[in-house]
Formats: structure tokens, C-alpha cells, sequence
């Protein structure tokens, strides 16, 4: 049966029945920006109608793959709108290094160079613009990027939020790496990177003031060095890369699983959760799966490259924490699911707006 | 971390489960009554593990799904005023109204903060002595005492800028109006621990005395509600019907006195409108005289908004236990988590939102939104 033939009888009796809500279709929301399902409807039924022919088709990835007189280079651009912008782990200004490094690194690509792009509100402190882009120097310099370009544009106070960030890399990929969204492959395994949720954990708990902010910091760091030794041992057996930021993991896993048309399983017990994490997710009711990263990724790999993969990655510090978490265990359905932890098993779906927290 | 791993260990639940398995010969209804402990079963699919016969019924504590259609309006109109700073819990927010709801108000230009706290309201106020601030009070009895703090606290501040739109609801005028219902078929309760962990539980011995009905004080994890469950059972199996105690790491018989105090002295019981369900005697709290300044209901004069709830709409069945959500023919295509027809489909913890979040009787078609985007 399909959604539409169940939709039509009812919604006379619901008109006429229930408080039917003026759902806002006409502003944007907060939550077109969470990554989430209202993220994935603006892009769908707004910006890219909009572009017209210019807009490239295809499985939306981290960036795009454009051929040049026969080499394989990849663009990725990403804007940084971080409140607050300094917080334990990293500033708004590595993370815009470490976010564009790291959508480059998810098509297989090592970074070659970055622009820089600052709106500044008036009246924004010098001193501070000069510690972000110091931070920004210093997170290029650590990656080994060069930043090659650059804008500034000044907005008058009140029309920005102090300073938003845009940075664009340009990558060159690794001959061996041919990762994509759509490529996940039933047997396959989803192995993750490290621990989830310290990013969005960090900023939200700095944010409300929770205190936590001694005992927890975002894991903000480029990981294209580990996907050159994942690239390196394990080639075009990498099926899918993906960074889990805005929406979480459950998120780019529903993206994956959408482009591919698999079922993906994950092991409750397996995913890592560090306690912070889960300690703040219960106290803002919040879902560890949805919440940020900006350190990890979550790869899904031919189960026979599975264990000497995961030995790489654990030998270098951004992937000491590697585990294997779930796997493509048909394609009968495009979704997620989670066997939980008391041995039922439950449908992980991507995040819809904002995340907000439950009332107690 | 502590206190929360413990309660999830998988062996321990399936010996629980074996237990629960054993000890069952006939079929039982239980309700577990609050939102969270929803949420957890739902989430972890604890019922779908129970044996056959044994049937959880989602009770109505869900403090966003039970809150009058009418309310919703009154803060929207409190909202929409250029003069004022709405503040509330996050999952307020997305509750439809019959017009618009907080969150669209916000992005057409009101000001609508998400607080974790009422004492954060109070500290806005401080802050912008210009602008009126108002919190959205509502919530059970776990959800009373800090908002009873905060109000005493703005009066003693002499804050004229602070005021609280007010719908707090009471669990067990609720639980006896589920068990007064002719169509009522529970035979145990799940009480919710945390608001025992206010109030005691010496006010369910009478119930549970009267309507023969027994009541387990029950935790929020897996553990606590396999164990709740088990206790249940075990009553209902050996013909006894009182109040028991699960969730005895927080929960004592007399609860905690500071806060009933805080409630006694800022609120006074009333008569309340649960959505979905209907009126209700004594079964809120409204601001007690001493406190009656700070009512925003009266400052903002939006005491006239009348909202019908009516009464065709299934959101009551599933409040009171009736019907689950999948009996509703929009569910899961007219009425998802993306666009709520109903409150229960809004926070996580309504019955409806915990089912579809869940994948419970959901057609797969239903998750194909698009392939990524970022």
C-alpha cells in the first residue's frame, strides 16, 4: 500500500477532527540547518529545483569528484556558524580547517589547498578575530594545507552574529580510493573511528552551561591522514566514507542506507558512547546517535578487510578507538535498525529538525 | 556511567525476561503511566520480548501530549508580542497550536528561548528588565517544584518582569479517572518514579485499595521496568493488589517534603482540561493568590482564548490506553514526527512519536525521504 492511498481517505476526517497544524512552509526554521530530514527537504524541493540544469545529479556526497585532464579532484565547501565560538577541544576557526579537510577526506581525498572567507559583524574584536585565525593557521600548518585564498566582507552590527566562517578545499584522490554513498553492499561492515558525540555534547553543555566543560571536549581533528592508511591497506574495499556531523550517525547512516538501498543493523553494545556523553544526553534528553561529531568516521568496508583495516586504523591516534559497530545485512528495505541492548530490535531514524530537549 | 550502565546490562534482562516468562499463566494489561518509561520500552522494544498476553498499555504521562489545545494557543498569543521573551523546555516548541506553533512564531521574529531550567527564565528576566519574560510552566508534579522555586524566587527578587503561563497536571486524579472508565482494562499500574520521587506514594494506597489494583513505583531503565513488570505480574498472579516499590535508589513512601512544600506554597489544586481526555476535577495546580501576580494568563489577558478540544480525535483513546497508535489511519503518513497532527506524536515521549521513532507497524515507505544531502 502506498502512503498516498492511506493519506487520502483520512484527511477529510482529520480536517474536521484534529487540530491540523499550519505547518511554516514559507520562513526558514532553525531546523533546515540540523542536517536532518527539513535539511534534506529544503536541498530537495528548493535549492537544487532552483539551480536548474546547473545542478549536478547524483547520490549527494561530502563533496564533488570533478575530472580534470585526467585527474580525479574533489571540491568541498562548508560554512561555520559555531555558538559558542571557542570551546573545549577546538574554536570556530580549526573547525572550519578540520570540517572542509574532513569532507575531502570522505571521497578519498587528501587536501591540497583552502580558501578562507570571514563575515564579520562591526564592532567584532580584533583580538579575537586575530586568536581565530591564528587557530586557523595553526589547524592548516598541523594538516599540511596551505590556505590560498581568501575574503573579507564586513556586515553592520546586528546584521550577523559576530563571525560565520566559509571555507572551501580542493583534494586530490587517492588512485585507489573510490568510496560513494551508494556503494554499501550487503555482507558489508560498518566500522566507526572512535567515540561518538563529544562535538555536539561540547558545545551544547558549554551553550546551557551545564559544567561539564572540564571533563569533556569536542574531538574536532582532521582525519585525512587515517583515511590514507585505511585507503592505503584497504583500496576500493572502502565502500562508503562518511563523517557523521550535523544529525549524528544515525543520520549519515539513514543517508548511506537511502542511497543505497540496504538495511543497515547496528549492535547497540557496540557503539562507543563515552560517559560524559551519555551522562549529558540524559540530562538534555537528547539521542548520543543524533548529535555531532567532528573527529570521526564511519566507514562501510568488505567484511574480509574488516580486521587488518581496523589494525590500521587503530594505530593511528585519531583511530585508536576503531571498532566495528553494525553491517549491511540485506536489501529488502532502506533504513536503520539497532538490536538493543535487552536483545529486541528498534528503527534508527535520521534526526527531523532541531534536537530539542525533553522536558524531564 | 553510574547508575545508568547497571541498569542496562543485557543478562540481567534476559534472567528478568525468564522470570517474567515464568511467573506469567494468565493474560494481563499493564499501563506503565509515564512518558519515559514509554520512551524506554519502546526504544529498547521491552514489549515486544514480554510473552504473549502480557500487554503494555502507553498511560497518559506525557506532560507536552497533555496539554490543552487551548494553552498552546494562549502562549502563542503570549509569544507573538513584540514585548516579551517566551521561554520553555525545548519539546514545547514544536506542539501545534490550531494556527502556528512556537517554533514558526520564532522564525517570523518573536522571541522564543529553549530554557533547561526555570531558574534560567528568572536569570533572563534579571538580564532584560525592558522586556517581559515568561516561562511556559508545565509538566507533572516532578516538574512543579522548580517551577515553584523559580516564581518564589522572582517574588522575592521583586521581579514585575517575570510571569508563568501555567498548566501543571497531577498523575493520580488521572490514574482514577482511567480506572472510573467503563472501557478501562488494567489490571496493574506502572507508577512514574520520578514523580513518586516528589510526592511519595502514600497518596496511591487508596487506589490501589479501592480499585484493587496494584501499583509498582517504577524506574526509567530497562532493568527498573523488567523488574516493575515482574513485580506487577507477581502480584496480579497471587491475587494481592498494593503499592510496591521499584525504584527504591530514588524513591522513599513520604517523598521529598522540601519540594511538596515549594508546590503548597506557590500552587493551589484546580480543576484542569487534559488534551485528549477532557476536564478533570482537581487534577492540576494553578498559581496559589499570594501568587496570582505572576500568572500570565491574566498580565497578557489572554484569558478569553477559548480552544475546543474535540473529542473525535483519537489522541484520548491513546492517552487513556484505549487504542494504540497504530489503530489511527493517519499515523505514519498524515501525522509523522515531521509534521504532528496530535501533540503524542511531538515530544519523544509521546506515545505516538515513541512508536514511529521506533519503526512500530510503520510502512517502509514511509522512511524514503531522499538520498543525502548536506
Amino acid at each position: 500500500m502506498t502512503v498516498q492511498s492511506q493519506a487520502e481517505p483520512s484527511a477529510g476526517l482529520l480536517a474536521a477532527s484534529c487540530a491540523v497544524p499550519i505547518v511554516e512552509s514559507e520562513r526558514i526554521l532553525l531546523g533546515h540547518g540540523s542536517g536532518g530530514q527539513l535539511s534534506a527537504e529544503l536541498l530537495r524541493e528548493v535549492i537544487v529545483p532552483a539551480l536548474g540544469a546547473a545542478a549536478r545529479t547524483g547520490a549527494m556526497e561530502d563533496g564533488a569528484l570533478i575530472h580534470v585532464d585526467g585527474h580525479d579532484l574533489v571540491m568541498s565547501t562548508d560554512s561555520f556558524v559555531v555558538n559558542p565560538r571557542f570551546f573545549p577541544g577546538g574554536d570556530i576557526g580549526s573547525l572550519a580547517v578540520h570540517g572542509t579537510i574532513n569532507d575531502l577526506a570522505m571521497m578519498g581525498a587528501l587536501p591540497v589547498a583552502l580558501t578562507l572567507a570571514l563575515v564579520i559583524e562591526e564592532g567584532f574584536p580584533i583580538d579575537e578575530l586575530r586568536a581565530i585565525c591564528e587557530s586557523v593557521g595553526r589547524a592548516a600548518v598541523a594538516a599540511g594545507v596551505p590556505v590560498v585564498t581568501g575574503d573579507t566582507k564586513v556586515v553592520g552590527r546586528g546584521d550577523a552574529d559576530g563571525l560565520f566562517i566559509n571555507t572551501t578545499g580542493l583534494g586530490r584522490r587517492l588512485p585507489a580510493a573510490s568510496p560513494s554513498a551508494a556503494q554499501a553492499r550487503v555482507g558489508d561492515v560498518i566500522v566507526l573511528s572512535g567515540p561518538i558525540g563529544l562535538h555536539g555534547t561540547t558545545v551544547m553543555s558549554t551553550r546551557a552551561g551545564l559544567g561539564f566543560e572540564s571533563d569533556i571536549a569536542s574531538d574536532s581533528q582532521p582525519l585525512h591522514r587515517l583515511v590514507e592508511a585505511m585507503v592505503d591497506l584497504a583500496g576500493s574495499a572502502i565502500h562508503v566514507m562518511r563523517d557523521p556531523t550535523r544529525g549524528g550517525l544515525a543520520s549519515a547512516l539513514n543517508e548511506i542506507a537511502q542511497a543505497s538501498g540496504v538495511q543497515i543493523c547496528l549492535e547497540e553494545s557496540a557503539v562507543p558512547i563515552p560517559p560524559t556523553v551519555a551522562a549529558a544526553c540524559e540530562i538534555l534528553g537528547l539521542d548520543p546517535l543524533h548529535v555531532a561529531n567532528e573527529g570521526c568516521l564511519v566507514a562501510i568496508v568488505a567484511p574480509e578487510v574488516v580486521d587488518a583495516l581496523l589494525a590500521v586504523m587503530q594505530t593511528l591516534p585519531e583511530g585508536s578507538g576503531a571498532c566495528a559497530i553494525g553491517a549491511v545485512i540485506d536489501a529488502t528495505v532502506a533504513r536503520v535498525v539497532m538490536s538493543t541492548l535487552v536483545g529486541s530490535r528498534r528503527i534508527v531514524d535520521m534526526l527531523i529538525g532541531e534536537q530539542l530537549p525533553r522536558i524531564c | 556511567m553510574k547508575y545508568v550502565a547497571e541498569y542496562r546490562d543485557p543478562i540481567l534482562a534476559k534472567q528478568l525476561l525468564a522470570e517474567i516468562n515464568t511467573a506469567v499463566t494468565k493474560p494481563w494489561s499493564l499501563m506503565e503511566v509515564c512518558g519515559g518509561q514509554t520512551h524506554t520500552i519502546v526504544r529498547q522494544g521491552i514489549d515486544d520480548l514480554l510473552p504473549a498476553g502480557l500487554r503494555m498499555v502507553h498511560g497518559p504521562g506525557c506532560p507536552v501530549c497533555v496539554t490543552p489545545l487551548e494553552l498552546i494557543d494562549k502562549a502563542c498569543a503570549i509569544a507573538a508580542r513584540p514585548d516579551v521573551i517566551f521561554t520553555s523546555y525545548g519539546d514545547m516548541l514544536r506542539v501545534p497550536g490550531s494556527q502556528t506553533d512556537l517554533l514558526a512564531l520564532k522564525a517570523r521574529g518573536s522571541d522564543v528561548r529553549t530554557v533547561y531550567s526555570p531558574m534560567d527564565s528568572v536569570r533572563v528576566a534579571i538580564d532584560n528588565p525592558d522586556r517581559q519574560v515568561v516561562f511556559f510552566a508545565v509538566g507533572f508534579e516532578t516538574t512543579a517544584p522548580a517551577n515553584a522555586m523559580a516564581v518564589m524566587q522572582a517574588k522575592e527578587l521583586g521581579l514585575r518582569n517575570f510571569s508563568v503561563l501555567v498548566s501543571h497536571v497531577l498523575v493520580p486524579p488521572a490514574m482514577t479517572a482511567i480506572l472510573d472508565d467503563p472501557e478501562c482494562g488494567i489490571d496493574a499500574f506502572l507508577a512514574a518514579g520520578h514523580v513518586c520521587a516528589v510526592m511519595g506514594w502514600r497518596e496511591y494506597e487508596p487506589i490501589a485499595e479501592q480499585y484493587r489494583v496494584p501499583i509498582i513505583v517504577t524506574g526509567f531503565e530497562p532493568l527498573d521496568l523488567l523488574e516493575g513488570i515482574l513485580m506487577a505480574v507477581r502480584q496480579l498472579e497471587s491475587g494481592r493488589a498494593t503499592v510496591e516499590n521499584q525504584y527504591i535508589r530514588a524513591v522513599q513512601r513520604m517523598g521529598n517534603e522540601h519540594a511538596q512544600s515549594a508546590i503548597r506554597r506557590v500552587f493551589a489544586i484546580t480543576d484542569r482540561t487534559w488534551r485528549g481526555v477532557g476536564s478533570i476535577p482537581e487534577s492540576g495546580l494553578m498559581l496559589a493568590p499570594e501568587y496570582a501576580d505572576f500568572d500570565a494568563a491574566t498580565r497578557f489577558e489572554v484569558s478569553g482564548i477559548v480552544t475546543a478540544e474535540n473529542p473525535a480525535c483519537i489522541a484520548g483513546d491513546i492517552l487513556r490506553g484505549v487504542k494504540v497508535p497504530t489503530d489511527c489511519t493517519a499515523y505514519g503518513t498524515l501525522c509523522t514526527p515531521r509534521m504532528p497532527l496530535g501533540a503524542p506524536m511531538v515530544s519523544s515521549e509521546g506515545t505516538c512519536a515513541a512508536f514511529y521513532n521506533a519503526g512500530r507497524g510503520r510502512p517502509a515507505l514511509a522512511l524514503t525521504a531522499t538520498a543525502g544531502s548536506r
